[in-house]
Parts: C-alpha cells; sequence; structure tokens
C-alpha cells in the first residue's frame, strides 16, 4: 500500500478516536459553582466577544477575574473570540454577558467538542504528518507507525477531547517549530515557536532547548560573521513575532504588566492539587508548603530546575545536533515539570510531546514514558469521569506501539542508545548481560503496578481519614518514574559522542 | 481448475478430481501451518492478528458511550422476560412493544446473559421498566456485545486460514489473509450497527463464517451443526439454508462425480444424509422441541415471521422494491402533473415519513407477500441450480451463498438495510482472492455501507460514522488495489464515478438540506434519495456477480468438456 493511504488511515484512527472520547464527560460537567476548564473556555468566549480588549485581563464589573479570569497569552484570547463569534452565529444565548454563565447543553457541547477537534485537525496533526514525513532514513512502514503511535498518545487526547482544553494548539505551534528547525528553516521555526509561547505561557518550558540550539548553530558559524547576521535576524523576527501577538496591548505599559501579572500568578502557590512532581512528592513526607516561606520556595524551586536543566542546555548550545535538540526538549521540559514553581499536573504533556519525537528512536522508553505520563494524570481523569476513556486509549497505545515497534524486542543497552554510557562506565561489569531482561520487567512491573493502582482508584473508596491516598499514591509513583527517566534521558543526551551512527542516522 | 480458484488451497469433495483432495489437503495444513509460524516469527511483525483483535476491541469500548436504538430497548426487554418468567410464558409475554421474536436459542441466550446482568443494575430485569437505561445496564449491554464478539474473532481467524498464502510477499500489509483479517474485524457496517445501533450481529455471524470455514476445511458435519444451531439463534439466516442445503447434499452426500463432472447417484452416501439429518433435527429439538411439547409451536412461529409490517421498512433497504416505490412515486407526480391521473382519487400516498408501515402504490400495483416470496424464489433458484449442477467446490458455495444473500435483500418482504452485511461479509473472503470479486467487493460494501447512513441520524455520531467510513473504505480500496496491483484497475470509470458521487449526496443529505427551506416540506427527500441511489449500485452489483458466476461455470464445463 501506498504511504499516503497508510498515513491517511493512520490519521482517520486517530481522529475516530479523538471524536470517540470527546462524546464523553468534560471537566466540570454539571458542577456548579465553579465548573472546570470547560467552563472557563466558554466564559472567555463570553469575556472577548462582549469586552473592548483592554478590559480583557482587567477585573471590572463585567469581568470577575475570581471567576475564571483569563490568565492565558493573547493568542488564546484571540482564539477564544474567534470561536465566540462562530457561537454567536449559532446561538447568541451561549456567550451572553454574565446570562451565560454556567450555560450547558448538548448542542453546545457539540459545538465546544468541534471547536477543538477542528483547532487539533488544522494545527496539531498536520504537524505529526510533516514531521513524520520528514524523518529521515526511515521506511514508510516506520513513518506511518510513527504518525499513528504519535496520534493516538492517549495524555492529549484525553485532556483536550475529554477533560477539555486546546494544548494541541500550542504543541502543534511548538511541533511546527521543531520542524521548521530540523529542515534548517530557523526564522520560521522561531516564529511557530513565538506563537506556541503566545498561546500558552506553559511553552515556556520548551524555550531553553530552542534558545540553546538556536545560540549553538550562531556559535558554530562564528560569531563575528555568518553566525552574527543568523542572530539578530532571529532576534528581530522573535521580537516581531512577539510585537504581532501583543500589538493590541501595547496602547499601554499597564496593560502589558497586567497581562504578565495574569500569566505569571506566583500567589497560586508551589503547587497545586495532585501533581507527579518533586514538590508534592515530597510534602508527603515534609509539609513544605508551610514550612518555607513562599518567597523561599520560589528561590528554591528556581535554583532545582536550573540546576537540572544546565547540563543538557550546555551540551546543546555547545554541540547542537537535531538529535540533541530533541532530547534537550525533553530533559529540559521534564526538569521543569518536576522542579519548577506552580505546575500542573496537565503541564506533564509538554514533556510528553517531545518524546513522542524520539519514540521511532527509542520506541521501548518512549513508549514507557508515555503510558506513565498517561497515568500520573489519572486522579485528573477520574474526577472528570473518563475512566472508560483511559483505559480504552491507554491500552490502544499500548497495542499499537508493541504492534509497530514490537518495543519487548528492543529493550538492548544498544536499543535504548546507552551504548557510549555503558561502554564508558560498566563496560567492565559483568551484570550487563541481562540487562534488556532486567529492564523488560522492571517494565512489566511498573505497567502491573500502574494497572493495579488504576482499579484500585477506580474501584475502591479511600480511607475516611485519607481521602487523597489514591492521587498521592500515583503522584508518588509517577514522580519516581520521571525521575528515573529525567536521569535517563540526560545520560542518553551527555553521552552521545558526536560522531556517533545514531547521530548521523537522525541528523 | 483454474490456478485463481485454486487459491483456496481446497480440492472440493465434488471436483471432477476427487484422487486430489487427498493428496493435498495435508500439504494445505502443513502450508498452512508454516504461514502461521513465518508470521509468528517473521520480522517484528508477529502477533498481527491479535493486535488487530485487540485494537478494534478497545475502538468498541470507545464507542460505549455512542446513541444506540430502541433496539438496545429491545434487548433489554428480552432480557427481562427471560429472566422473569417461564418458558412457557416467553413468547406471550407482551408488556413492551417489543415483544421476543427471535428463536429459542436467542432467548436462551438472553437468560443466560441475564444472570451476569443482575450484578450490573438488577433494575433493568423488571419486565415493567421500559425504556430503562442506566449507565450501568448501557455499560453491561455494550460489554456484552463487544465480549460475545469474541466467537466472530475467532471465526475471523479460522477464515484467514482457509485463505491461501500464495501470493506471501515481503510486506505482511499485502497478504491475502492480513488484508482479509482486517475487511472482517473491521467492517464498517457491523461496527456501527452492533456497536453504534446495538445488536448482537457479531456472534451470530460469527457463528456463519466459522461455518463457511468448517466447510471450507472440510469438516462438513460441524460446518451444519453450527449453521442449524445459527439458524435457531436468528431466523434471518434462513434467506442463506438453500445454498447450504444444496452444497451439502451435492458435495457432501454425494461422494463421486462422473469423469465429466456430472451426478453420479450411485455415490450417494446414506450414512453422510443421515448424519446431517440427525444433526439438524438435533438442534431443531433442542430448540424447538420445549415449545412444541407446550403446544405454542403456531404462537412462536407468528412472532418469528410477522408479515404485518409492510413492504419496506420505514427506511427502505435499497433494494428493488426501493426502485419500484420510487418508480411508482415518480409515476404518480408526473400523471398528476399532466392530468392523466385525478388527484382526488389519489389517497395521499404514504411516504417514508418515519412511523409509516405500510406503503399505498398508486400507479404500480401493489406487491403482496406471496409475490415478493416468488421473487425472491425465483431469484435464487439459478444460483442454486448453479451449485448443483456444476459444483465448484467451497468456493461455489460462497458465491451461492452470497447470491442467496443477496436475492433475498433484493426482494424480500420488509428487508432492514442492515441484512446488505449478510452479503458483504462473506463476499469478504471472496474478494481477497480474485480481481474480478474484489471490484464488485469495493461497490457492494461502499454502497451498502453508504446505505447504513440513516441508522445513525443524531449530531454526535456524524463525525464518527464518517471517519469510520473513510476509514473502511480508504482501506479496502487501497489495500485490494495493492493486491490486485498487477491485474490492472478494479473499477472502470462509470463505477468509479457512480461510487464518487455518494460523497456529493452524503453532503447535500447532512449538511445542505437540513439548512435548505424543503426541510419542513419534504423532510423524507435525504432518505429517499440515500436508498434509491444505493439500490442502483447494490441490483448492479447483483446483477454482476450473477453475470459472472453463471458465465465462469460455462467457462469451467466447457474446459472440463
Amino acid at each position: 500500500m501506498d504511504k499516503w493511504s497508510l498515513m491517511t488511515i493512520a490519521v482517520l484512527l486517530g481522529l475516530t478516536v479523538r471524536w470517540t472520547v470527546s462524546l464523553g464527560s468534560y471537566s466540570g460537567a454539571g458542577k456548579p459553582p465553579m465548573y472546570g476548564d470547560y467552563e472557563a473556555q466558554r466564559h472567555w468566549q463570553e469575556v472577548t466577544y462582549n469586552l473592548p480588549i483592554n478590559q480583557w485581563y482587567f477585573n471590572t464589573s463585567d469581568n470577575n477575574l475570581q471567576y475564571w479570569g483569563l490568565d492565558y497569552p493573547p493568542l488564546t484570547a484571540y482564539h477564544s473570540l474567534l470561536c465566540a463569534c462562530i457561537a454567536k452565529l449559532i446561538n447568541p444565548d451561549w456567550i451572553g454577558l454574565h446570562t451565560s454563565r454556567g450555560y450547558e447543553s448538548q448542542p453546545h457541547k457539540l459545538f465546544m467538542r468541534a471547536t477543538v477537534f477542528i483547532a487539533d485537525l488544522l494545527v496539531y496533526i498536520p504537524a505529526v504528518i510533516m514531521y513524520c514525513c520528514y524523518l529521515k532514513e526511515t521506511s514508510t512502514k516506520k513513518k506511518v507507525s510513527t504518525a499513528l503511535c504519535v496520534l493516538l498518545y492517549p495524555g492529549l487526547i484525553l485532556i483536550d477531547h475529554g477533560h477539555f482544553q486546546y494544548n494541541s494548539v500550542s504543541l502543534g505551534f511548538a511541533l511546527w517549530g521543531v520542524l521548521f528547525l530540523s529542515n534548517n528553516w530557523d526564522l520560521l521555526g522561531s516564529v511557530a515557536f513565538c506563537l506556541a509561547i503566545n498561546y500558552k505561557q506553559m511553552e515556556l518550558y520548551h524555550s531553553l532547548p530552542f534558545f540553546c540550539y538556536l545560540l549553538g548553530k550562531c556559535f558554530k558559524r562564528g560569531l563575528t560573521g555568518k553566525g552574527l547576521v543568523l542572530l539578530i535576524k532571529i532576534a528581530v523576527t522573535v521580537v516581531a513575532a512577539f510585537a504581532m501577538c501583543w500589538l493590541p496591548f501595547c496602547t499601554e505599559a499597564e496593560q502589558i504588566l497586567q497581562v504578565l501579572r495574569r500569566l505569571f500568578a506566583i500567589d497560586r502557590g508551589l503547587f497545586e492539587d495532585k501533581v507527579a512532581n518533586i514538590w508534592c512528592s515530597l510534602s508527603v513526607l515534609i509539609k513544605i508548603k508551610n514550612i518555607i516561606s513562599p518567597q523561599t520556595q520560589l528561590k528554591l524551586s528556581f535554583a532545582f530546575t536550573f540546576l537540572s536543566l544546565l547540563p543538557a542546555c550546555i551540551k546543546l548550545t555547545l554541540q547542537p545536533s537535531l538529535r540533541g535538540f530533541k532530547f534537550a526538549l525533553v530533559s529540559c521540559a521534564l526538569s521543569f515539570f518536576l522542579f519548577s514553581f506552580q505546575v500542573h499536573e496537565k503541564s506533564v504533556l509538554l514533556v510528553s510531546l517531545p518524546v513522542c519525537l524520539i519514540i521511532n528512536e527509542i520506541p521501548f522508553m518512549a513508549t514507557w514514558f508515555l503510558l506513565v505520563s498517561t497515568f500520573s494524570m489519572l486522579p485528573l481523569l477520574l474526577k472528570d469521569g473518563l475512566l472508560l476513556a483511559y483505559i480504552g486509549t491507554t491500552l490502544a497505545f499500548l497495542t499499537v506501539c508493541t504492534a509497530s515497534f514490537s518495543i519487548f524486542e528492543k529493550t538492548s543497552a544498544e536499543d535504548l542508545q546507552l551504548k557510549s554510557f555503558s561502554l564508558s562506565i560498566w563496560g567492565y561489569i559483568p551484570w550487563l548481560k541481562p540487562f534488556p531482561k532486567i529492564v523488560k520487567s522492571l517494565f512489566l512491573v511498573s505497567i502491573t503496578l500502574m494497572g493495579v493502582l488504576s482499579l484500585i482508584s477506580a474501584t475502591l473508596n479511600p480511607p475516611q481519614k485519607l481521602p487523597d491516598l489514591f492521587p498521592i499514591f500515583v503522584s508518588v509513583v509517577s514522580c519516581l518514574h520521571f525521575l528515573i527517566f529525567l536521569m535517563y534521558f540526560n545520560i542518553v543526551l551527555l553521552w552521545d559522542s558526536r560522531n556517533s551512527r545514531n547521530q548521523k542516522k537522525t541528523n | 481448475m483454474r490456478p485463481a480458484t485454486a487459491a483456496f488451497r481446497t480440492v472440493p469433495a465434488g471436483s471432477p478430481l476427487p484422487v486430489c483432495a487427498c493428496a493435498v489437503a495435508p500439504q494445505r495444513f502443513c502450508q498452512g501451518g508454516c504461514d502461521m509460524a513465518v508470521a509468528a516469527t517473521g520480522g517484528g511483525s508477529g502477533g498481527w492478528f491479535p493486535a488487530l483483535a485487540l485494537g478494534v476491541s478497545l475502538l468498541k469500548c470507545l464507542l460505549i458511550p455512542t446513541y444506540h436504538s430502541t433496539d438496545f430497548e429491545v434487548h433489554r426487554n428480552w432480557l427481562a422476560i427471560t429472566h422473569n418468567l417461564p418458558v412457557s410464558q416467553w413468547y406471550y409475554e407482551a408488556t413492551s412493544e417489543w415483544t421476543l421474536d427471535y428463536p429459542p436459542f436467542f432467548a436462551w441466550f438472553e437468560c443466560a446473559l441475564s444472570h451476569i446482568a443482575k450484578y450490573f443494575d438488577p433494575e433493568m430485569l423488571v419486565i415493567q421498566n421500559l425504556n430503562y437505561a442506566s449507565y450501568a445496564t448501557v455499560l453491561f449491554q455494550r460489554l456484552s456485545v463487544i465480549l460475545t464478539d469474541t466467537l466472530f474473532i475467532y471465526a475471523v481467524r479460522e477464515c484467514c486460514r482457509c485463505v491461501s498464502g500464495k501470493r506471501i510477499g515481503k510486506d505482511l500489509l499485502e497478504k491475502p489473509m492480513f488484508v482479509l483479517a482486517v475487511l472482517l474485524l473491521w467492517n464498517f457496517g457491523l461496527l456501527i450497527v452492533d456497536h453504534i445501533h446495538f445488536q448482537y450481529n457479531g456472534f451470530l455471524f460469527g457463528l456463519m463464517l466459522l461455518s463457511v470455514a468448517r466447510l471450507f476445511q472440510e469438516r462438513h458435519l460441524e460446518g451444519a451443526a453450527l449453521f442449524a444451531v445459527l439458524l435457531h439463534f436468528k431466523h434471518i439466516y434462513i434467506y442463506v439454508a438453500p445454498a447450504y442445503g444444496v452444497y451439502l447434499l451435492r458435495s457432501y452426500c454425494l461422494t463421486e462425480n462422473k469423469a465429466d463432472g456430472s451426478l453420479k447417484w450411485s455415490s450417494f452416501s446414506f450414512l453422510r444424509i443421515t448424519l446431517l439429518g440427525l444433526i439438524v433435527c438435533l438442534v431443531s429439538a433442542l430448540s424447538l422441541g420445549p415449545f412444541i411439547v407446550l403446544g405454542q409451536l403456531p404462537q412462536l412461529i407468528s412472532r418469528l415471521f410477522p408479515f404485518k409490517r409492510g413492504l419496506c421498512h420505514a427506511y427502505w433497504a435499497p433494494n428493488f422494491w426501493a426502485l419500484y416505490n420510487a418508480v411508482d412515486k415518480a409515476l404518480a407526480v408526473i400523471g398528476v402533473k399532466y392530468k392523466f391521473l385525478d388527484p382526488e382519487k389519489m389517497q395521499k400516498a404514504a411516504m417514508t415519513g418515519g412511523l409509516v408501515q405500510e406503503f399505498q402504490h398508486t400507479v404500480l400495483p401493489s406487491v403482496t407477500p406471496f409475490a415478493t416470496l416468488i421473487c425472491t424464489v425465483v431469484s435464487i433458484l439459478p444460483s442454486v441450480f448453479c451449485l448443483w449442477f456444476k459444483p465448484q467446490g467451497p468456493r461455489g458455495f460462497l458465491q451461492c451463498l452470497i447470491l442467496c444473500a443477496l436475492s433475498s435483500f433484493m426482494f424480500g418482504w420488509h428487508v432492514h438495510e442492515k441484512a446488505i452485511l449478510l452479503a458483504i461479509l462473506p463476499l469478504s473472503l471472496l474478494s481477497v482472492q480474485r480481481a474480478k470479486d474484489a471490484g464488485l467487493y469495493l461497490i457492494l460494501t461502499t454502497t451498502g455501507h453508504f446505505s447504513l447512513f440513516p441508522l445513525l441520524f443524531t449530531a454526535p455520531e456524524l463525525p464518527i460514522k464518517i471517519l469510520l467510513m473513510l476509514l473502511f473504505t480508504v482501506y479496502s480500496f487501497s489495500s485490494l488495489r495493492t493486491l490486485f496491483r498487477k491485474n490492472g484497475p478494479l473499477l472502470n470509470w462509470l463505477e468509479i464515478l457512480y461510487l464518487t458521487a455518494l460523497v456529493p449526496l452524503e453532503i447535500f443529505c447532512e449538511i445542505v438540506f437540513p439548512l435548505s427551506p424543503w426541510k419542513l416540506k419534504l423532510p423524507f427527500i435525504p432518505l429517499l434519495l440515500t436508498s434509491v441511489y444505493c439500490a442502483l449500485g447494490i441490483t448492479y452489483a447483483w446483477l454482476k456477480l450473477y453475470v459472472s458466476v453463471l458465465t465462469e461455470s460455462a467457462t469451467v464445463r466447457q474446459k472440463v468438456e
């Protein structure tokens, strides 16, 4: 079968799964007074449609910021406005100022789901297809199976089409950025990434690798000649792209400052709910939030984040390579997720996206990571009533990965890209031989553990004294996984010798 | 024998060279085993079948929250009836309008399910709880369909084993058995009818395919027993019974042929026919016995064959009668316009408005159930004769079975659009064997599946049906085209044009029409267009298949002579 039929089938499968998930429940369905992210998005449509642009981010009598105030960058606001204009055509009640608060109905749900679906179809899915088509030195079949696995990644589907958010837009822009950079269209790549940041500020997790990669590229060309020109070009492009996005807010300084205050709300605390990061997991033992002052928390988290992403960034700046770039995206995003301030459980998607990009290089570890990342959002998904979709999509993803990459046969040190690391450190240790088996059994243990924990959280009632018992278990287990993954990805990145066969392969 | 026919790698008992059967049979099993071994170990593509089956099962799980039709309530009601009442009242109970109208085995099946259902939600087992659909009920009923589909999956695997690996290419995606597995497991019609609309066709078709596979494997008695059981699960399969009866008589009971391939009565085996009879009687006795003892047979039969329903279902199945009705309607309209007919005399003709069961023809003569029966029998006869006089082994049987199913679909009384699956699924087996059948299959599936669209009319299901349809259609077209790369194009330009026109038709019916002013005045237009347009394609496919079967057997006979 030719490439495009196969690709079409992969895309159609991805779309079908997306739409079936979207038939399910969404965040905050029928839960007044605050509802959930679905209502937040609807409320933003209401606000952006009815209020002048200079009131969007301000607390006014018409715009109560305590009730889902806009706290994403301008592009999200524009997107809401666009959706609102369409909503107005269909049914003005959906976005009536004040009157539409908490509006829920079947047609409205259909409309909202369709907006996510279309955004996904226009931004994220083409990026995935293009990315997979441009994979070098891979057979058609591998390209298509990579596309299928990426499109079926359950985390993103469940959060966007189940829980209700528009992550696929920002992630899609970031992916376009990666795609352009890998084709040496640095300026376009920068623009795409600026769009991503201006859609969701969380994309800053990816900013350092982008910055370091481009900077490293400029260094490589020599900072006095071509490199400087490139650097200036990129800088001008970035500034211009930002200016375009923020143009309506550039009327006065207070506007910009207010938007920034909304975007980086420091007063929200170190973490919210149950996140699978280090702070939340540590707080099981030590109540960090109570012991340390918020200012110190901020500094502490900054220091840890900085330290953990430093090696990857230095390596990337000194030796910019495409493969290193992708791994740096993973490890930086993961560092941010684990150590930074004010992390949401959904932010793990920012790590998952670059992991999806390397699924054809390290299928086994990537699949493992993607499963854990989906599992880490289990408490949220349970709250939204997405258990069935969670089980279905996760198992489907595992099936597809197993069938298309036969992951269980790729657990040797070489397949995990640990060859050079093992040579440099463990070369003489005899127990390296059963390494693949050990890894495989660890994987099975981990999968079983996640399955059992999912089942328990879904069926059993927690003891009354500890209502958060299961979510905490889920967070701690996922966090431990993530720490190991962070080490693993850093090792792969740092021990990647420049002239190795693999680098050539993917460059 | 032609090489293409030999692709099934089974020499039928009725073939001119019966000796070959013994010589080839062991080889077949050996090669079949080798195929599986290759598939299991070959370059990381091992276990593709479980992956396909698991994948589609998970998709079915994702479809659980979708819309379900009144058939959901029908089956819930049957669960309640069989759980609460003694056997003697099963076919008399009429609290709900959806009375039990399937044969006894299906009733027992529901009875068995009901004993698991009580752990999900006992409320669903209360007969008076009409239209009860709690989340647990939906979950249970949906899961019961998904889990009983295991039988279907098993049957598909058996069918795949009957397909030769003669064209073993390097690429797994280009193996006939792989293509067949996808075409059957991921069949669009089965997915939406069973897992969205709600019915239990999966395991029933599983029984049918399994019995077909058994006949291919020359395990005739098993095949016959499976089919007899199937008939007592759902009597609609009686349409294909002639194919079974004639094939078993001709190719199993008659053990040999004369040299020219004609009948040799002396080889008639009384032992074999006794065994067959015994099996059929035993199964029937198990099923109908209790009701005969209770003296309820007439009541049971009146429930199973309700001729009070109209010629066509509320939505016309795309068959001959849809064309007939459409011509009648057109004549009436033209007649009134040009004053041939008196509009006063004409009754307000009932159309496919929704709940209408009786359709009054205005110009053409009205059709009685007896007339449809005659038409059906007449249309089935040639294929049955062909099977009797020019036996071509299991392959000929399969062709006859498909023709029986299609003919009864074309002319039957009160045919449901879902019945097209009865032809589509067996035709999948043929489609991966020969380019000619592949072309036919593409026309029949695309049209037949499209005609199922009106089953799902709710807005949230619109994207699902379109996506699934595209998924299946893109796959079937590209995979069959790849499979028969060397045979040139599978369809001619007219056929392609016809199938492409389904796209604008769908856009008109689902998007343009609801926004147009005709929506209130002529609400039945989309249904009428769909069913008439699809009827054209299905009639064409039926005729083409008939012609191909009749001419092909003629050439075979010539060769033999």
